[in-house]
């Protein structure tokens, strides 16, 4: 093999390498893409069935329950407008509270009604609120106004 | 009073810093030897003066001087001196200041320690870094004075955030920011052979240690910030792929591709426009890095400040800063060509995919990063983007990455001739993957096929490290620090991989609900919860679980988690308990109290993840041996007596 045969191999290999890797990369991407819902897109059958997305609200007062020594514990996260109640197994982050902020990663179990959530996030501190989530809040009067 | 003292220090500080920059920039251009000798000076008062007012900031925290706006909302009175100390850069004003100590005291070093460079390129050189200071100053003192007074003020403050309330968290960000601004020497270095139109190499000497030494601290930097992530957030990970973890992450991959890049620069004299491009790419990534955790386009324990004028300044220096140095690169690289080849298997090829793929990596954390920003800021939607993409996505480039690492250590510049270490290499290989095999079959008893290759690697690259030091036994005073360097860095890579792999293929973590006596199971290790007291620390009281972890009936140790209240109210904090070895780290959190006796409670078993601190640490090691090389200083005495001459010959035109 001339070196300049060599090289033109070399070349065509870089070549079909990076063109896999980006497309296994932006394979990767679309795959892990999350939108975020709130509880009325998810009532007016906008969330996607079966994918995970992001989903955010407060959590409603008084709505977490858990039966007594069991992980699993349920609430419901609203808008002022509509509510999806969740459930979730695990450990609730520090500033887990009712009446405050909050987003859960996880699926719609469209057989149950229920956000199967995997992550819960809650506000990083007592004065914060995520802006995906107080973009979507609806006051007591504009309810059912569009997010 | 004393905090205006302070405020008044600051504004004196950025006059100097002006005068920093027209005396370097508009003295080097005109040739006036007086005015580039005042650029000396003026870095000198700057930096008096910074320290001045930081003295001042930290004085202020000391003394609960809580009339300060600053001090109130980052400091208590409970608040013991050392966090009290920290809590000065515990918020956006103060560690802006912080930013701009750090980069006076680069500057101030930059001036000492280079007097072998040319007085008009060194003078450039203080220039630009004066014009870097000017615009965070001006950005310090119109939108975020720490000194601001609170009228009236108030009796206490609100507390340093909890979190932050923690030994590697008060050292995580000066380390962070020297790293940070570190890249600013770079980037001058390389705005000042631009504006000369230097077409010699001499620059990427001169480049090289400093940059080494900025890319130690931000490893450092980014090393306490993943270590304490792991232990006080209490999810027991080391490495969350948050875009702000990502903002730090970015100018380290990029500036790992520029001290490789400035090696060939400097002893080849090739890639000379692409070395400068991303000079200046590494230190845009810097700014970057600080306007998404600054702006509060990002939300995190970081963002501190959500006032949007402060992002829109941060965006138009970044802006400024950005756009200046490419309109310089556009219009004086075309002129830096360089003549010499080189073949496909010489170490110039190597680095050149090293830097490829480094690019590439900083690429796929940058789409994953800033798509969400970009989609939401044109209201196509709110996505994130899940931390699965950045575990696949960074994994495409690196792997490659560590596989040529092992060859292109062997590699010679100019030509193809591995040969016989090729042969040797071969066999490493086939030995690095019977050792693969038997850590995940024997080992781990579970065949994991990502575990394979990784394990593979990371043995592969550790062995071929090896190779020179071994033959070259009894010889080693011989080879220069330059190589230990390499060679202590790339073991430091090699142990990254092993940790990463060990515990991305074969942690256990578990969210179970515990009563007092029960017991889990994990890898043969038997977690018993013994139940809680009530515990009382200096400025917070806790609950504190007990937990007893047996082995084969033989105690391994007892875990304390706890869940602190500090008294200034706010956040509840997790505090977990870890018993860490080499081989694996045990970690339990505590939950929350589940009604009838029961508690929630996280249990993990992470094998190998110390091995990632570890790397990171022999990383910035290797860094350290490097920028001591003798090179960097011996030729300097030699080119001292040149660059003086024509140094005089420039000045005199």
């Amino acid at each position: 093999m001339t070196p300049r045969r060599k090289r033109m191999i070399a070349v065509a290999a870089i070549v079909i390498g990076v063109g896999a890797a980006t497309a296994v990369a932006l394979q990767a991407f679309q795959e892990n893409i999350m939108y975020f819902y709130s509880p009325s897109q998810v009532t007016a059958g906008e969330a996607p069935d079966g994918r995970a997305f992001r989903l955010g609200g407060l959590v409603t007062a008084g709505s977490v329950e858990r039966t007594p020594g069991d992980i699993e514990v349920r609430f419901t996260v609203t808008d002022n407008a509509m509510s999806i109640p969740v459930s979730y197994s695990g450990l609730l982050p520090d500033l887990f509270r009712e009446g405050q902020g909050v987003i859960a990663h996880g699926r719609l179990d469209s057989s149950r009604g229920v956000f199967v959530a995997d992550e819960v996030l809650a506000k990083h501190d007592e004065n914060y609120m995520p802006p995906e989530v107080a973009e979507t809040l609806h006051t007591p009067q504009a309810s059912g106004g569009a997010s | 009073m004393i905090p205006e003292l302070g405020h008044f220090a600051l504004i004196l500080a950025l006059l100097l810093a002006a005068a920093q920059a027209i005396f370097g920039l508009v003295g080097a251009s005109r040739g006036n030897v007086a005015w580039m000798r005042a650029a000396q000076p003026a870095v000198t008062g700057q930096w008096v003066f910074l320290s001045l007012s930081f003295g001042v900031l930290v004085w202020s925290f000391i003394q609960f001087d809580f009339s300060v706006r600053y001090v109130a909302t980052t400091s208590n009175s409970l608040l013991p001196l050392f966090y009290r100390i920290a809590a000065a850069w515990g918020g956006h004003e103060g560690s802006l200041l912080l930013w701009g100590l750090m980069l006076a005291t680069w500057s101030v070093a930059v001036a000492a320690f280079s007097r072998s460079m040319p007085l008009p390129y060194k003078s450039r050189v203080l220039g630009v870094l004066g014009l870097v200071s000017v615009g965070f100053l001006t950005f310090m003192l119109f939108t975020s004075s720490p000194f601001e007074r609170l009228v009236p003020a108030v009796p206490d403050g609100n507390d340093l955030n909890p979190l932050l309330q923690d030994v590697a968290l008060a050292i995580h960000p000066p380390m962070l920011y020297l790293g940070y601004v570190g890249f600013s020497v770079a980037f001058a270095f390389a705005c000042a052979t631009l504006i000369e139109g230097r077409l010699d190499v001499a620059w990427a000497r001169w480049a090289r240690p400093w940059t080494l030494a900025a890319w130690l601290c931000l490893t450092i930097g980014i090393t306490l910030g993943s270590w304490w992530a792991y232990y006080e957030l209490g999810w027991g990970g080391y490495w969350f792929w948050d875009p702000v973890e990502n903002a730090s992450f970015m100018p380290w991959l990029m500036g790992t591709a520029l001290i490789h890049s400035l090696a060939v620069t400097e002893k080849r004299g090739l890639f000379k426009s692409w070395t400068l491009l991303l000079a200046v790419g590494c230190f845009s990534l810097s700014l970057l890095g600080t306007f998404l955790v600054r702006s509060g386009v990002l939300v995190s324990v970081h963002a501190f400040a959500t006032d949007p004028a402060r992002g829109l300044f941060i965006l138009a220096f970044l802006v400024a800063v950005i756009g200046g140095a490419l309109a310089l690169y556009t219009w004086r690289a075309p002129a830096l060509k360089s003549e010499a080849g080189f073949e496909l298997a010489s170490r110039e090829a190597f680095l050149l995919f090293n830097n490829a793929l480094l690019v590439a990596a900083t690429g796929l954390i940058l789409l994953g990063t800033l798509y969400p920003l970009v989609m939401d800021a044109m209201e196509l939607g709110k996505i994130s983007v899940g931390p699965p993409y950045f575990g696949k996505a960074f994994l495409i480039p690196m792997v490659p990455l560590v596989l040529l690492m092992a060859v292109g250590m062997h590699a010679i510049w100019k030509r193809s001739r591995l040969g016989p270490v090729m042969n040797l290499l071969w066999i490493l290989l086939g030995a690095a993957v019977a050792l693969a095999l038997f850590v995940t079959l024997v080992v781990y008893e579970e065949f994991h096929f990502m575990g394979l290759v990784g394990f593979t690697v990371g043995f592969w690259l550790l062995g071929s490290a090896m190779v020179e030091p071994i033959k070259r036994f009894g010889g080693w005073r011989t080879l220069p620090a330059g190589f230990w360097g390499m060679t202590t860095a790339h073991v430091g890579v090699a142990l990254f991989a092993i940790g990463v792999t060990g515990v991305e293929s074969y942690r256990i973590e578990k969210d179970i609900s515990l009563g007092i006596g029960e017991t889990t199971v994990l890898e043969g290790y038997e977690f018993r919860f013994e139940g809680t007291k009530n515990v009382q620390g200096p400025n917070y009281r806790a609950i504190e679980g007990t937990v007893l972890i047996t082995r084969d009936g033989k105690q391994v140790t007892t875990l304390h988690p706890q869940k602190r209240f500090y008294a200034s109210g706010g956040n509840p904090m997790t505090e977990a308990g870890i018993h860490g070895r080499l081989r694996r780290d045990l970690f339990v959190a505590l939950g929350e109290d589940l009604g009838a006796g029961k508690w929630s409670m996280r249990v993990q078993y992470k094998p190998l993840i110390r091995l990632i601190w570890l790397g990171a640490l022999f990383m910035a090691f290797g860094a350290a041996v490097s920028a001591m090389d003798r090179r960097y200083r011996a030729r300097s005495k030699v080119s001292a007596a040149v660059m003086t001459g024509h140094a005089a010959g420039e000045a005199a035109r």
